[in-house]
């Protein structure tokens, strides 16, 4: 920032902020301090009773062991299925890598109910892998959360060990040490960082886990999560849930901090131009465990489409073709087609919304200064929008639920009410994509321009925007991909005559009948391969670090 | 004019620049010459208008412009490694800030070839910036800075990322850009050679704060103090009873004499002797080291044909225009072991480098 007479450029700086922060408090922070009241504040009084006696209750601390165990189990095997296969597609060179990376990110951005309907297929009794008895089991739940968070340790590591020096490792092999010991002295301390933010963003989702764990896991198996939605749709115990939505904040904000920790700053990068190479004998263990992960990834999806096809023993498309019909269940409110309207119409404005304070939210916080003043705002700025990040969908749908029904915010009747929640989802992924991207940029090039007569907007344009635009676009397809697949809150605030599709699929799944079964097997397919389609787009712009934290 | 008035920048604990004043008239260069982290690339950054100072002024032509910001203040800023923006052609950069000031197409174009012809690179317009090489980077960045003809040039170690060659190459078309230009141009730079091939003038910056200003001349014969001439290129600064056979032999008293590697060359009729403790043939001299009677180790050279082994004795010759004279200054005056300690620790450098 240059001094002096930047008073404007400072009050256009707050004006822009202001957005962002705004749109924040109304649809994030005040349904979250909202439902805090609630369990804080029953009756406009402090009351720790009805929260101790939540916490004391055996089903809640049966609860709160699952999401522990099942998030740490879940985590420790995604780590060890995402680092060799991290090394496998980045740092190994073999025909078809570029098509298998994508593969491998398809799981993140696939809708959490698909993904819970997908390994209920191949785990059913009638399934391919049915005679291992893992049906509503607890093992099938972790597979699932696994499947769906490999992508993340592959997306965040592999960018990371590609750009790594490989001279220093050359330099150890060089002094005698063989590959193992490179791996074990070099290479691993090296990503360690990297591999432990990994992980606890892992953790944060696997705990906090939602769509997957609710079409698995039925009443049997719940986390803090779903029994927070339990407690409020099914038994309407708001106390209850508000206690656990507490719970769960304090664990994640935990949490947050020590990911903020450990992120690795981006510096350490170095930017030499690696050259994959060509597999090994010695890479052997990485491909196996690329194959297992392929596996994993392929067999509940490809299991999903089979079974999409089948009607009584025989081919059909009967399932696809009921899509279209409202009177074909019970369940349906409204055709499928219709619900994936609703949910494309949705994604493009909750697009629209992360992408413009996304990118607000990027620009500020790439913004250098040196006084100590202004850069502890800035860094708090960025913070804030990272909270969505941890805090689950569940608390912020209910937290609107609960808060957005009465004047001046009452918002239940505006259309802008679910695209700006799944926004706010989106949010952190959009600014985590764009932000790396323009952190990278010379600082001395804006100041280049600036000397040559650029005020602080046509800076932007010359410098910022020519690099940024690509990330933006990456981002775009990203909030699209998860706008369409967010359930967690959409489940509390989609009106019941216009469901978005992963609900559509939820309602289809609790029915029961093999009828409402295919059904939503065939409607799980259709939002599947929008999202992969999506998502493969944004892998053509051959960006690095989207969805990456 | 360009004037810096009690200038002082600080960040944090750290006082980057402290109460600078310069002075820079109108068309002329001048060197901030300092070693790295002494200050100056903050204090060019300063006068740039991209860091704000906790005190002091600075003046252009009288108008205070402390407060203007840096793409309000008419000058321009060219970094070490040129910064060029890569989504522009090289024509689109250097023709930036004429764009900027809506000078229409045709004149733009016209002084884009101008300006590509004054570096050296003529119909480099269309080429993309990251297909050039470092030294013609470095020219475009130059003719990018020169388009709108600033109030005020800024360089910032313009040549430093430069191999020795183009570096020494450029300086000299640098020099001969900026006449041709008239501009008024102020160089940050730690290499002696670069601000002598450059400026006119010279300020000499050590630990934030100015130690000595003049003309190349000036600052070239006079240097401020010991560190200041070691700073220059001087090899060796004798202070104290050990200078005295050296006043002797120059005919002039001070309060020390620096000498450069070559101010003193063996001559069978020298007035000085000593003995050869080290010999080592280099490019078109012979370089020794000489244990001086009186003195101490110094270096010197003799002729190539000259063939010489550590342990004989040799007669020197000085050679005054080879020395300068310090007169004054805080580490200017010292004993006789101050002298040694300068001279060996040049002599123990020069050890280490040959030691692999």
């Amino acid at each position: 920032m240059s001094p002096g007479g930047q008073k404007r450029y400072v009050a256009l700086a707050a004006a822009a902020a202001a957005v962002p922060l705004a749109v924040l408090a109304v649809f994030f922070v005040v349904p979250v301090v909202g439902m805090l009241r609630l369990g804080f504040f029953p009756d406009g009084e402090l009351d720790l009773g009805g929260v101790v006696e939540t916490l004391a209750r055996p089903r809640v601390g049966r609860v709160v062991w699952f999401t522990v165990w099942s998030a740490s189990l879940a985590t420790a095997v995604t780590v060890m299925l995402g680092v060799p296969v991290a090394y496998a597609l980045h740092r190994l060179s073999f025909p078809g890598r570029r098509i298998l990376r994508g593969l491998v990110a398809v799981p993140f951005v696939l809708p959490t109910v698909v993904v819970g309907v997908a390994f209920r297929t191949l785990l059913a009794d009638a399934g391919p892998l049915g005679f291992l008895g893992l049906d509503g089991s607890a093992a099938g739940i972790v597979a699932a959360l696994v499947f769906f968070n490999v992508s993340v340790v592959v997306r965040t590591v592999g960018p990371w060990w590609e750009a790594m020096d490989p001279r220093r490792e050359e330099a150890a092999a060089a002094l005698g040490a063989t590959p193992l010991q490179v791996l074990r002295t070099v290479t691993l301390p090296a990503l360690r960082p990297v591999v432990l933010s990994a992980a606890s963003v892992v953790f944060l989702f696997c705990a906090t886990a939602f769509g997957v764990v609710l079409t698995m896991g039925g009443l049997r198996y719940a986390t803090v999560e779903t029994e927070i939605y339990l407690l409020t749709t099914q038994f309407l115990d708001l106390r209850a849930a508000a206690a656990l939505s507490v719970l769960q904040i304090v664990v994640v904000v935990v949490l947050l901090v020590v990911t903020g920790r450990t992120r690795p700053s981006p510096v350490e990068r170095v930017t030499v131009d690696t050259v994959a190479r060509r597999p090994r004998g010695t890479d052997l263990p990485a491909l196996i465990v690329l194959g297992l992960a392929l596996l994993l990834v392929v067999a509940p999806l490809g299991t999903l489409v089979v079974r999409s096809l089948r009607v009584d023993g025989g081919w059909s498309t009967e399932y696809y073709r009921a899509l279209g019909d409202a009177d074909a269940s019970p369940a349906l409110a409204v055709p499928v087609g219709t619900a994936l309207e609703n949910s494309l119409r949705i994604a493009v404005d909750a697009t629209l919304v992360a992408l413009t304070l996304g990118l607000v939210v990027a620009v500020l916080v790439t913004r250098r200064t040196r006084r100590p003043g202004p850069r502890r705002l800035l860094s708090l700025f960025d913070g804030i929008f990272m909270l969505p990040l941890g805090v689950s969908a569940v608390t912020v749908g209910f937290g609107l639920l609960v808060t957005l029904d009465r004047p001046p915010l009452d918002l239940r009747g505006s259309p802008w009410l679910v695209p700006v929640a799944q926004a706010m989802v989106a949010l952190p992924l959009v600014v985590r994509t764009i932000v790396p991207v323009l952190r990278s940029i010379d600082e001395r090039r804006r100041e280049a321009a600036a000397t040559l007569g650029a005020g602080p907007l046509r800076v932007l344009a010359t410098v910022d925007l020519p690099v940024a635009w690509r990330p933006a676009l990456a981002a775009t397809g990203f909030a699209f991909a998860v706008s369409l697949g967010e359930f967690g809150a959409t489940s509390f605030l989609a009106r019941p005559d216009a469901p978005t599709l992963p609900v559509l699929v939820y309602q289809l799944v609790s029915r029961p009948g093999a009828d409402n079964f295919g059904m939503a097997l065939a409607a799980s397919v259709v939002l599947g391969l929008v999202t992969a389609v999506v998502m493969l787009a944004v892998e053509r712009l051959h960006l690095r670090g989207v969805g990456a934290f | 004019m360009l004037e810096t008035s009690h200038l002082t920048v600080t960040f944090g604990d750290t006082v980057a620049v402290d109460d600078v004043s310069l002075e820079l008239p109108t068309g002329e260069v001048l060197a901030v010459l300092g070693a790295s982290g002494c200050g100056k690339s903050t204090l060019l950054r300063t006068v740039a208008g991209l860091e704000r100072p906790d005190a002091g002024a600075v003046l252009f032509d009288g108008v205070d412009v402390t407060g203007v910001p840096a793409h309000r203040r008419g000058f321009a800023l060219m970094f070490q490694d040129g910064q060029l923006f890569p989504n522009l052609s090289v024509g689109d950069n250097v023709g930036y800030a004429l764009r900027l000031r809506r000078t229409p197409r045709g004149q733009r174009e016209r002084r884009v070839a101008e300006l590509l012809a004054l570096v050296g690179l003529p119909g480099f317009a269309a080429r993309e910036p990251t297909t050039l090489s470092g030294g013609e980077q470095q020219r475009v960045a130059l003719a990018r800075a020169l388009a709108v003809r600033p109030r005020l040039l800024l360089l910032d170690e313009p040549l430093s990322a430069l191999d020795r060659d183009l570096r020494e190459r450029l300086a000299v078309e640098l020099h001969d850009i900026l006449r041709v230009e008239g501009t008024t141009a102020m160089l940050v730079t730690h290499d002696h050679d670069e601000a002598f091939a450059v400026a006119d003038r010279m300020a000499v910056m050590r630990a934030g704060r100015i130690v000595q200003t003049g003309t190349l001349e000036e600052v070239w014969r006079h240097p401020a103090d010991a560190e200041t001439a070691q700073f220059l290129g001087y090899a060796a600064v004798v202070t104290g009873p050990a200078a005295e056979p050296l006043f002797t032999v120059a005919g002039r008293r001070a309060s020390a004499i620096a000498l450069r590697r070559s101010a003193l060359h063996v001559a069978g009729s020298g007035p000085l002797s000593g003995v050869v403790r080290s010999a080592r043939l280099s490019s078109g001299e012979n370089r020794l080291v000489v244990d001086v009677d009186g003195v101490g180790s110094l270096d010197a050279v003799a002729g190539m044909d000259v063939g010489l082994r550590a342990g004989e004795r040799v007669r020197l010759e000085l050679d005054t225009s080879r020395v300068a004279f310090l007169d004054s200054g805080p580490s200017g005056t010292g004993s006789a072991g101050d002298s040694t300690h300068a001279a060996r620790r040049h002599i123990r450098g020069r050890r280490a480098r040959r030691t692999p």
